[in-house]
């Protein structure tokens, strides 16, 4: 019953995935980029640990806390180049 | 008999954080503007992941018998970091509509009024003096 759930998990978070690249190639501000991005690294994020789940392996969670922190710092960093003009000021 | 609970709960947490995520994206695509398109990938931050995550726990508590707190620090993680990049991504849209873009990317709500008293929006503002800001620039 866990597979055909992995299974379904797979192709909501594959769609996911695809409609939020549309909207990061779509824009039209760069706001809208941004989310796009950020909503991507969430989304590969609940991947990341559905592989773990599927292959029953607890090591792809570091990669999971991994991605949470760099995403999140992305972002940060892609909104201050916008407000700013620079990163580290 | 509790392995065939556990087993059905896991897939329910993993069917319902799967599917919050991809409403969460439709959201994103199918919403008007920013501050709108905002609203929508919250849902797939902490019911989607949130739901893909205690899946996870109970899954390796039923798998291998072993309880595993990393899934805790990632919603930890994205629950205290995530309102932070939102409320970031809202003053991008504030500059950048102070900035001359077309006002039908406001959105229904329009621009936000200006808050009462004298004071303008705190991120349009000069430093003020003495502010850490404000003495790191000189």
């Amino acid at each position: 019953m866990i597979g055909y759930a992995v299974i379904f998990a797979f192709a909501c978070l594959s769609l996911a995935l695809g409609l939020n690249l549309w909207r990061l190639f779509r824009g039209p501000t760069i706001g809208d980029r941004i989310v796009a991005l950020d909503t991507m690294v969430i989304n590969a994020i609940a991947l990341i640990v559905l592989i773990g789940i599927a292959r029953a392996n607890a090591v792809y969670f570091e990669a999971a806390l991994l991605l949470a922190m760099v995403g999140f710092v992305g972002t940060v960093a892609y909104c201050k180049f916008v407000l700013r003009g620079d990163i580290v000021e | 008999m509790i392995a065939l609970v556990a087993e059905i709960v896991v897939s329910l947490m993993i069917v319902a954080g799967a599917s919050f995520a991809l409403i969460g994206s439709w959201g994103l695509v199918r919403l008007p503007t920013l501050m709108e398109r905002l609203h929508g990938p919250t849902k797939a931050t902490t019911l989607g992941l949130g739901g893909m995550l205690v899946g996870s726990v109970l899954f390796f508590r039923l798998d291998q018998n072993l309880w595993s707190a990393h899934e805790l620090l990632i919603t930890l993680f994205l629950f205290i970091t995530a309102p932070i990049a939102a409320n970031m991504i809202a003053k991008v849209h504030l500059h950048s509509l102070r900035a001359g873009d077309p006002p039908d990317n406001a959105g229904p709500a329009g621009t936000p009024p200006p808050p009462p008293g004298a004071a303008d929006w705190a991120t349009y503002e000069a430093p003020h003096r003495d502010t850490p800001v404000a003495t790191s620039e000189t």
